[in-house]
């Protein structure tokens, strides 16, 4: 029983919040080594990509529920979402046509490019507080909970609570989806053939006929599909706000490097590893510790490798291991 | 230019003239809160609550033979430190200030205390500093407040958690000042009374996401989760994961927390907890409400403590017969306590008439005041119970 009631409280606290969290952060760094391997820079502009696109969705998103439309007990959002991501794909086309275009022709230094996204998200950044203000915004509705805590105490009779939230189980499965979806494109397809092909080797790419323009349209609109993805999920399980969203910038990055920048199973892969080493370094394990050890070796302190507030010092901790062990990170990605 | 300089001249005049005819004396008392900053919102009702006290006075004719007062606001930004002290320093020097109603935050009313109160010798009153720290500030004996420490509100939190049975909490704080000064004057409080905190960790205001902070919270365990963060910002992410995740059914908010949002936030999911936040039924707020006849927002946070920080001021000159702080600084605590008749908001005229005639009064005004200790308000405390999805008054403290 008590090794039971570890397992349920590791699950409560570590495993199911580390999902969901490892599922928002993978899509992210897709976003971004798509780019990386593609159009060869890191985009700065992403997480405000996310927190755009997510703003598309939560405006769309208010306009059906004044009209009464709902998904019944799916939020809302998620029939909002396509309509999301097609503007958001038309905002990132336009913002390559203005402004990253004009570089890309030059043929200009990717550390250029980089200093250039950094202006693109100083924009939307600013973009997005206007119209849809600085604060904390709530657009998730319908089912709450797939098992609530207290249900599942009832059910089982543990003494711990298994609490999986709608948007949790949601977040999952439209990942699995969604990355099953980019391979087979990436695989099977002829412009994600052409696209690889662009990404491995850009003179022979051009030599066999494949044309640039066509694989940067496709690129930023995937990429903003999986940003808008990657935005309304993180937004409905946890909430909007435009500067957490400039923040999630540093682990998507850590991910993707992690990863192995331009290898879309390593950004996958580093989402995971992140968002796990986020939750479990700062998780106190008395709890599960107390149910699994004999008394005598029960923790009296918390167990807590770091406090909470160091969250974001995981990440960084292990970008900066990796960086200097291992530049290609785990999957052979290219070094930075 | 010409016109506007002979208007001036006039009117120079003509108020020189009256002066001249009242044989009236001019009482100056600086205003200094933050004007702009953080709590910029609720500063100007502060203000004028002050205001409204130093008219109603200077109305009545009453103090000091017919002594007029005039209010200098200036700005005490609340946060920056050498801003306010110079607000403070240009107020004392240039202005000739007799007292200062202020300063707001407790970070800059510490300050202000320092470099100017106590080097120039001036009385501050405070409505609205709630820090510990300023309990044991050397003052002179200037420095008084008609809000409570916090340390207060650690010590009726324990007392409302230990009637009702419970022995161990966990804690959680905003990371600032007030989350950490009020955290730990909790905590000393409630294992003093042999109560357990079994974690006291800060959380961040703004996040996205709560459930590692709830993680750990859940892991020390407790029989309730005390919450000492803002409804608007991080403490409601607590409560919402804390509820999610099923981690702990019931809380303790203090004031930070208590609001009509926190019952629109959570409803009935937050039944059986508890919380306080400073109030009370005396009629005085009553009366002050409507003393003020809708001018602006009486309600408003610490707008009635600035009321009575200013009365305080001139009743306490009244007593000592002088504007002159060295002389009126030990009378503030004689008129704010009992015994005496007691004073209402409204009843500054009656009061000075009183005090003049050789009697003792008793200052309740609109906050119920009550000085003890280093001159800081006694503090009185509503009690709140959270049943069927409402916030319910449980008694007052």
């Amino acid at each position: 029983m008590d090794s039971l009631n570890a397992i349920v409280a590791l699950a409560n606290f570590v495993l199911v919040p580390g999902i969901a969290y490892g599922a928002q952060l993978a899509l992210g760094a897709l976003g971004v080594t798509l780019i990386y391997g593609i159009l060869r820079f890191s985009n700065f502009a992403h997480g405000d990509t996310m927190a755009f696109g997510t703003m598309f969705v939560i405006l769309i998103t208010w306009g059906f529920q004044s009209v009464g439309i709902s998904a019944g007990p799916l939020p809302t959002a998620l029939l909002a979402l396509p309509f999301g991501i097609i503007l958001t794909g038309l905002v990132l086309l336009g913002t390559d046509r203005v402004v990253y275009r004009f570089y890309r022709r030059t043929r200009v230094k990717p550390v250029v490019f980089v200093m250039v996204s950094l202006g693109v998200m100083f924009i939307m950044n600013g973009l997005t507080r206007f119209i849809i203000g600085p604060g904390d915004q709530r657009f998730a509705d319908g089912e709450r909970f797939l098992i609530s805590a207290r249900d599942f105490k009832e059910m089982t009779g543990l003494k711990e609570g298994l609490a999986i939230k709608t948007t949790q189980g949601i977040t999952v499965i439209t990942a699995i989806v969604v990355v099953a979806i980019l391979f087979w494109f990436l695989n099977r397809t002829r412009t994600g053939k052409s696209m690889r092909a662009f990404s491995d080797n850009e003179d022979l790419a051009l030599l066999s006929g494949i044309n640039p323009e066509r694989v940067v349209m496709y690129t930023w609109l995937i990429v903003a599909a999986l940003a808008t993805i990657a935005g309304t999920l993180y937004g409905l399980d946890k909430s909007f706000k435009p500067f957490t969203y400039f923040q999630l910038l540093l682990p998507i990055f850590a991910a993707a490097i992690v990863g192995g920048l331009g290898s879309p199973l390593g950004a996958i892969a580093g989402g995971f590893l992140i968002a796990f080493a986020e939750v479990t370094v700062t998780y106190a394990w008395k709890k599960v510790a107390t149910y699994v050890l004999p008394e005598a070796l029960a923790p009296d302190g918390l167990a807590q490798l770091l406090s909470t507030d160091y969250k974001f010092a995981v990440s960084f901790a292990i970008l900066i291991i990796v960086l200097l062990f291992k530049p290609t990170g785990l999957f052979k990605g290219k070094s930075v | 230019m010409k016109k506007l300089l002979l208007a001036t001249t006039a009117t120079a005049l003509m108020a020189t003239g009256a002066f001249a005819d009242g044989h009236a004396k001019d009482v100056k008392i600086g205003i200094i809160l933050g004007f702009t900053g953080p709590i910029e919102s609720i500063t100007p009702m502060m203000a004028d609550g002050a205001e409204v006290a130093m008219k109603e006075v200077s109305d009545s004719g009453m103090l000091l033979d017919g002594a007029t007062v005039t209010p200098v606001r200036a700005d005490s930004t609340c946060t920056d430190a050498a801003a306010a002290t110079a607000a403070a320093e240009r107020l004392v020097t240039s202005d000739g200030v007799k007292g200062i109603m202020g300063a707001d935050c407790s970070g800059v009313t510490g300050a202000i205390l320092a470099n100017v109160a106590l080097a120039n010798g001036i009385v501050m009153v405070s409505p609205s500093a709630t820090s510990p720290g300023l309990s044991t500030a050397e003052d002179n004996g200037l420095f008084f407040r008609t809000a409570p420490s916090d340390a207060r509100q650690g010590v009726v939190m324990t007392e409302v958690l230990m009637d009702q049975g419970i022995k161990s909490v966990a804690l959680t704080y905003t990371n600032n000042d007030y989350g950490k000064g009020l955290a730990d004057a909790f905590q000393a409080a409630f294992e003093g009374a042999g109560g357990e905190v079994t974690i006291s960790a800060s959380h961040e205001d703004g996040k996205a996401d709560y459930s590692a902070e709830v993680g750990a919270l859940a892991s020390a365990g407790g029989d309730r989760l005390v919450v000492a963060g803002y409804v608007d910002q991080g403490g409601s992410g607590i409560v919402r994961a804390a509820l999610d995740t099923g981690a702990f059914d019931t809380f303790h908010f203090p004031d930070g927390m208590i609001s009509a949002k926190l019952v629109e936030n959570f409803g009935s999911e937050i039944d059986g907890s508890s919380g306080q936040h400073p109030g009370t039924d005396s009629p005085g707020a009553a009366r002050y409400t409507e003393l003020v006849a809708g001018a602006f927002d009486a309600t408003s946070p610490f707008s009635p403590e600035s009321y009575d920080a200013a009365a305080l001021i001139m009743l306490a000159m009244q007593a000592a017969g002088s504007m002159e702080p060295g002389d009126y600084k030990d009378k503030i605590m004689d008129v704010a306590n009992a015994p005496g008749t007691e004073i209402f908001p409204g009843e500054l005229g009656k009061a000075l008439e009183l005090i003049k005639a050789g009697e003792d009064i008793d200052y309740v005004g609109a906050s119920a005041v009550e000085l003890i200790g280093p001159g800081e308000s006694a503090g009185n405390y509503r009690e709140v119970t959270y049943e069927g999805g409402e916030e319910k008054t449980a008694q007052y403290r």
